[in-house]
């Protein structure tokens, strides 16, 4: 089919439109999702080496060839500053080598050639006597892998092959994301809870005393995440606004204030507040639509006031509830910042693990690999959603 | 959407830069961007030694914090867009840095004399050099706590931070196995000197976290050094390790009643300055870390904040503090008095197994 005319414009007029998707969202988005199964660096910076281990498969030392090629590529390596990207995925895959490699590409600068390169290695580490280091590098030599995977799954690849759950104390990532969707589907319903009188309250209010209200949803949105985090701070910690506030009215007894923040209930508290203009808009938009003759009409027809709001109005307004739950929903899954700062210990979420990993261990290959099924995990639950309520009923606006 | 962006130091320094370009017949200084640890500690680098060396060489510095750990110069040492001149690194990773190749070495013949021309190899002691440079000051993890929350019979012991029955209350901790693990051996009865024999298997470091879980759940935890004072003041925390510096400040500078515990404090070496592998303005940051390293820079730095020399020849020209004219000694984590249960970090063992105890702390920190 030929596009002529006028929809040819049309359809050219888009493009820059597409290429800045493709390139400011695709094109990133690809490249670290691929980062979780990629990884040529290793590949690339030791070829020699993993050449020279080609058919060697852990029974025994490799050859003298794989300890030449290695004493030479390691302090090159080295020289251009590419180790670390050797010795962060040799470390993962057994803890302590990143030493072991940084040591000896020193220390191979400095030694003589004295007739056997196995010897000299040795000498400067007994670990390149273990078979393990070596099918550590030639496992970090893979370029296309499923370990990152396999880790954030709490799984792990047994020695015969097989694949099996992690030792219990290492199991962390799973028990991480539920957590995670559990908070997020709280902070949900949470801001379901107190959102929805607040926006029947102004879609129903007269247009004067709704305006203030909506300024009033507005202006905490519009105030920076970090403001009303550490606002929150101020309010919840123990010598805090609240509790002293209880103390001075002798509510609570000083002693025993009460503990708000740096725990679960500081967590629930920030992110239910931070969050909520998310679900109070979209639901004010679909409740102003709706007019009030229909509660009226319900009455007349003999409906109490409870029956008249869940079978006139309340599904009137899923569509609302819909939106503002996916949307609010969708960002808690994704926060960190907030939970970090009020949650203690509680606060650690599978986004402060793909934060860690990015920013502190800079495992990439395992922060792809999370915010890869945390992808996977959403794309799910929209696709539930959008089968329970249908996605073209959501209103936004 | 919700990471803070603070403003870059290349934004900064392209500012900077422009502003300078704006003003007419004045000279586009030149800067390094150096890195430390903010707050008191920055500050006293800042009054005992940058704007000497501003002033002396007409270099600008341009400081920024961080709180440790080598991410951020491995991934700009590696990629090759080196922002950062100069860290203010933790001794482990200072050595870890050295053999990785992602940090200039600094050669001890190249820094300046002693005080009294003594060579640098005789002034700084040897326990305190490493491969890429010497660490520069002592200072000690301890803990503290504030006398306006904690009252009755104080805590006296390493013992009683772990001790929820007799002192029941919230603790503030770094969140970083370094110091802790130790902290956790010494109160669980392991003597001083065979705390790092102990961690060195298997089974000790189990017993360290074993230890520490008897006090997780009421442990905050604190990144920034110039946080566990704030919420030792606060009363958020009734105990909490810190840098003993930062609550010295907090003492005398804010007259906060706060108490140090030096019992079983965890004495670390501070530095080595290092100069991140790649960087364009090495000549300059080479100026800067020998400027840093003269006795008199670090005798300085002595004097706005407890933290004391390791040169030889800088120890003795401490006496006063600088602003308020309280005398340092007592303060000094080397003190005597504050040495009778000290544990002397090894940072040769924390450069082998850094790595692996962080990734066994995060670990065990999310369970």
């Amino acid at each position: 089919m030929r596009i002529k005319g006028p929809r040819a414009t049309a359809v050219a007029l888009t493009l820059p439109l597409l290429a800045f998707i493709g390139l400011s969202f695709v094109a990133p988005l690809g490249t670290l999702l691929s980062k979780s199964a990629y990884d040529p660096n290793v590949a690339n910076i030791l070829p020699r080496t993993l050449a020279a281990l080609d058919g060697w498969s852990g029974g025994g030392l490799p050859a003298e060839a794989a300890f030449a090629a290695i004493a030479e590529e390691l302090p090159k390596a080295r020289q251009a500053r590419t180790l670390v990207r050797v010795a962060g995925p040799v470390n993962r895959l057994k803890s302590g080598l990143r030493r072991v490699l940084a040591r000896t590409a020193r220390q191979v600068e400095k030694t003589e050639y004295a007739g056997s390169w196995r010897a000299a290695l040795i000498g400067i580490d007994p670990a390149w006597q273990e078979p393990d280091t070596w099918l550590a590098i030639q496992a970090a030599g893979a370029r296309f892998t499923l370990r990152h995977y396999l880790q954030a799954l709490d799984l792990e690849r047994r020695p015969d092959g097989d694949i099996g759950l992690r030792p219990e104390q290492s199991r962390i990532y799973v028990p991480l994301l539920w957590r995670t969707l559990l908070v997020s589907l709280g902070v949900t319903l949470l801001c379901l809870a107190i959102g929805y009188p607040i926006a029947h309250l102004i879609a129903t209010s007269p247009p004067k005393r709704s305006n203030l209200l909506l300024l009033m949803v507005l202006v905490p949105f519009w105030t920076s995440l970090l403001v009303r985090t550490t606002a929150w701070i101020v309010l919840l910690q123990r010598q805090g606004v609240i509790n002293s506030l209880l103390v001075s009215m002798g509510i609570t007894p000083d002693g025993e204030r009460l503990e708000l923040i740096y725990n679960m209930t500081g967590t629930f508290t920030a992110m239910t507040h931070v969050l909520l203009p998310f679900m109070v808009l979209p639901l004010y938009s679909v409740m102003r639509s709706i007019p009030p003759t229909h509660m009226a009409a319900a009455a007349s027809l003999g409906a109490n006031p409870v029956q008249g709001f869940l079978r006139v109005y309340l599904p009137q307004t899923l569509p609302g509830i819909g939106a503002g739950g996916l949307l609010v929903f969708i960002l808690a899954i994704g926060y960190y910042i907030t939970p970090a700062l009020v949650g203690g210990r509680s606060g650690q979420l599978i986004s402060n693990m793909i934060a860690y990993h990015v920013q502190t261990s800079l495992n990439w290959g395992l922060a792809a690999a999370l915010s890869s099924i945390l992808l996977v995990a959403v794309i799910g639950l929209y696709l539930i959603y959008s089968r329970l309520i249908g996605i073209d009923r959501v209103r936004l606006s | 959407m919700q990471e803070p962006h603070p403003p870059s130091s290349a934004n900064a320094r392209q500012l900077a830069a422009l502003l300078l370009a704006l003003l007419p017949g004045s000279l586009a200084a030149e800067s390094i961007t150096v890195v430390s640890w903010g707050g008191s500690y920055a500050r006293a680098c800042v009054e005992a030694y940058h704007k000497a060396f501003t002033a002396e060489t007409g270099i600008e510095v341009l400081l920024e914090d961080y709180n440790g750990g080598l991410a951020q110069v491995r991934a700009q040492a590696d990629a090759g867009a080196v922002h950062w001149d100069v860290v203010d690194l933790e001794m482990p990773d200072g050595k870890l840095a050295c053999d990785e190749g992602i940090i200039e070495p600094v050669e001890l013949a190249e820094l300046p004399p002693g005080l009294n021309g003594e060579a640098p190899a005789e002034d700084y002691p040897p326990g305190v050099v490493s491969e890429c440079g010497p660490g520069m000051l002592f200072y000690s993890t301890i803990y503290a706590y504030s006398t306006q929350y904690l009252k009755g019979e104080p805590p006296a012991t390493i013992e009683d931070f772990f001790d929820l029955e007799k002192f029941p209350g919230r603790r503030g901790m770094r969140r970083s196995p370094l110091a802790n693990l130790e902290f956790a051996l010494l109160a669980d009865g392991v003597p001083l000197e065979q705390v790092y024999d102990v961690l060195d298997t298997d089974a000790g470091v189990e017993r360290a976290f074993h230890k520490l879980d008897s006090i997780k759940d009421e442990v905050v935890w604190w990144e920034a050094g110039a946080q566990p004072p704030q919420m030792l003041a606060d009363g958020e925390v009734l105990m909490s390790t810190a840098y003993n510096g930062r609550i010295f400040n907090a003492q005398v500078l804010e007259k906060q009643p706060f108490i140090i515990v030096w019992d079983g404090q965890v004495l670390d070496l501070g530095g080595p300055l290092a100069i991140v592998a790649g960087t364009p303005r090495l000549e300059a940051a080479l100026r800067f870390v020998r400027f840093a390293n003269r006795p008199t820079s670090i005798a300085n730095v002595a004097k706005y904040i407890s933290y004391s020399p390791s040169r030889r020849s800088a120890v003795g020209l401490v006496n006063k503090h600088w602003e308020t004219g309280i005398d340092m000694t007592p303060h000094m984590p080397t003190a005597p008095e504050n040495l009778k249960r000290a544990l002397q970090s090894d940072w040769r063992w924390w450069s082998d197994n850094r790595d692996e105890m962080n990734e066994r702390f995060s670990a065990w920190l999310v369970r």
